[in-house]
């Protein structure tokens, strides 16, 4: 699982360099994003603009990494193809997270 | 008469992809599945939902009747293609389906605490509700699930 991460002063972009995020994947993706994200500052943004696909357990393994951070640190999505940002919209799950259309929008918003 | 290109499409002929049920072989039936459809020139859309109630169908599959990887059997899938849409019939000779019908796939509760947030039971949601007609049918030590995925499908007008 190649995930790139870049931390800032209050925020760290961690960006999934696969295709896909399913079945065969989700636990290691779930590990790798414990070790990127611990002792991150408050707020990570998963930046999905590279996946094409996700399958429920791919999604299970994002709302575990979430659920990971706590209370007090939260995670935003951003750049969601249209085939993932479907499968979050189906099961509701994009009203848990803050999710942005591009990276760049959400740097924007979160930033300050 | 000039032609026109919408109004008629071919149906696709009938086909089948096989593989062993086991995780990693997954990803290679969606492949094989969706390359299979290719003459169709799907939407996005419309191959994102046949490639994720595929996906959700297997892994159930190969999680739940195929449990111990080392006996794993067959998946079979055959695809019919109708002018209502794509006709799936997948057979596995695996574990039954516990109560003998396929689950509701109820959506599950958003409105939890952080810790309660469910984190898996949205496979059997998302293909009840992206596919019509699911049926679920043990025959002898065949489990057999038909179901059928709105997409492709032509106009029925005569003309």
């Amino acid at each position: 699982m190649q995930l790139s991460t870049k931390t800032e002063e209050q925020l760290c972009i961690v960006s999934v360099q696969e295709d896909r995020i399913d079945a065969a994947v989700a636990l290691e993706f779930k590990d790798a994003m414990r070790e990127q994200t611990e002792n991150s500052p408050a707020t990570v943004i998963l930046d999905l603009s590279q996946v094409q696909f996700i399958d429920s357990s791919g999604l299970g393994a994002i709302v575990a990494a979430m659920k990971s951070l706590g209370t007090d640190r939260k995670m935003a999505l951003a750049g969601l193809t249209p085939t993932v940002e479907r499968v979050f919209q189906l099961t509701r799950m994009d009203t848990v997270f803050s999710v942005f259309t591009t990276l760049d929008g959400a740097l924007d918003e979160l930033r300050h | 008469m000039p032609e026109d290109k919408t109004e008629q499409m071919a149906l696709l002929p009938p086909f089948m992809v096989s593989i062993k049920g086991e995780e990693l072989a997954v990803r290679d039936a969606l492949g094989q599945f969706l390359s299979a459809l290719q003459p169709l020139s799907l939407s996005v859309e419309e191959a994102g939902t046949v490639e994720l109630v595929l996906a959700e169908v297997l892994n159930n599959i190969v999680e739940h009747a195929y449990p111990e990887a080392d006996t794993a059997g067959f998946i079979t899938i055959a695809c019919a293609h109708r002018q209502d849409g794509l006709h799936l019939q997948i057979t596995d000779e695996g574990k039954p389906m516990p109560d003998g019908i396929a689950p509701l796939g109820q959506r599950a509760s958003l409105d939890v605490e952080l810790d309660d947030l469910p984190e898996g039971g949205f496979g059997w949601f998302l293909i009840q509700d992206l596919a019509k007609d699911v049926l679920y049918q043990r025959i002898g030590t065949e489990n057999q699930l038909t179901m059928r995925l709105a997409v492709a499908v032509q106009p029925t007008a005569a003309s």
